[in-house]
């Protein structure tokens, strides 16, 4: 798999935006970055609303999958684009979502909406409707999501890479410091977890670094290869982008994303944590 | 949105007794930036968290009490690094002044 599949420019995008068959999806966790201005052509998809289940902890199912796609515009053959805020948090998870349903080709904008905005390309407003589609989804690929049972059994078993800030990995902090800390679930991260950040793999300009910096990374961490691996976050986006990193970038075989991420683990009764810098 | 209000968005609904706010505006010539992206730093220069500011160039964030940096990007300025000490229970003002 070469990067052009699966990564692409800002340069790449400006010029295929009069492509109708390149689809361009914003994927943000504040919602209300599209409703100000978008990159032309692109629609929204909402990572809560559209994506998760309204009412259980879990993700809209094959049928309201393919109906969100369907209504959205995007068809089986389209090639999907994604980008976002949050040097492209949101985005990689929706990335994984689409492959996790079997979408064909999707790629990421690397850098995302802040790079975009730092090279002051054109935004525009107003809504983007496209002709609906017909829609069909996969079952979902479980080989790439991982479930707490599995989380328990991977310990000191497989990679675990624990993706979120060292301050939330030692537990001094139980989220991202742009919200509130007050969260009903424990501090700390799961035992024999590497913390490798996120952004370790990433630019200032939210750009991904190069596949050498990259490998060297997760070598100099204590990650080895030749196991399995799963990722978790906090809410598991973060995660997602990393996988992206993993699975995606590196070409690494049987990496997981644990979307539960520390929400579930956090909250569980009985299973292990701890506390404290990675050593 | 948040007005002419001094500091970030709205706290309403948080109890701030037990955050530890590092919040404050980004401005170039005296005038709002809308869109800069504030990141937070901690001691050992790790990302933390990452906030656009808003129409009103504001920012905020929920640290945990100790040093931090922020560093400051925009569309054609260098990027801008302040430090900070943030404690539990109070809001840290900070004025982000770029070229």
């Amino acid at each position: 798999m070469s990067h052009s599949d699966v990564l692409v420019d800002a340069d790449w995008v400006e010029s295929h935006l009069d492509d109708d068959k390149v689809v361009l999806v914003e994927v943000d966790e504040d919602t209300a970055a599209y409703d100000k201005n978008h990159i032309k052509g692109a629609v929204r998809l909402d990572w809560k609303k559209d994506l998760q289940d309204p009412v259980r902890r879990d993700f809209v199912n094959k049928d309201q999958f393919e109906s969100l796609l369907s209504e959205r515009g995007i068809a089986n053959d389209d090639t999907v684009v994604l980008y976002g805020g949050n040097n492209n948090w949101f985005a990689a998870y929706a990335y994984w979502y689409f492959k996790l349903y079997g979408h064909g080709d999707v790629k990421l904008l690397d850098g995302g909406r802040k790079k975009w905005e730092l090279d002051s390309r054109e935004l525009v407003d107003g809504a983007v409707q496209r002709a609906s589609t017909s829609y069909t989804a996969s079952e979902q690929d479980k080989s790439i999501r991982a479930f707490r049972d599995e989380i328990e059994a991977a310990i000191g078993q497989q990679n675990l890479v624990d993706v979120r800030s060292p301050d939330e990995f030692a537990g001094r902090l139980a989220a991202p410091a742009h919200l509130p800390q007050e969260q009903a679930q424990r501090n700390g991260h799961i035992p024999t977890a590497k913390n490798i950040p996120w952004s370790q793999t990433a630019n200032d300009d939210g750009t991904f670094k190069s596949d050498d910096e990259l490998k060297k990374l997760y070598e100099d961490k204590g990650v080895d290869f030749s196991r399995d691996t799963i990722a978790y976050c906090r809410i598991g986006e973060r995660s997602s982008h990393t996988w992206f990193v993993l699975h995606e970038l590196l070409g690494q075989p049987n990496v997981k994303n644990y979307d539960g991420s520390w929400t579930e683990w956090g909250s569980l009764v009985g299973v292990p944590i701890e506390l404290g810098d990675q050593a | 949105m948040c007005g002419a209000k001094a500091g970030g968005p709205s706290t309403e609904g948080v109890t701030l007794d037990n955050e530890s706010v590092v919040q404050g505006t980004v401005t170039r010539g005296g005038e709002p930036v809308a869109g800069a992206y504030v990141r937070l730093l901690d001691g050992g220069g790790e990302f933390t968290a990452e906030v656009p500011t808003s129409a009103t160039g504001q920012f905020r964030f929920y640290a945990a009490p100790g040093r931090w940096t922020l560093r400051t990007l925009a569309p054609s300025s260098a990027a801008v690094d302040r430090s900070v000490v943030a404690a539990k229970g109070s809001v840290v003002e900070v004025a982000v002044s770029l070229d």
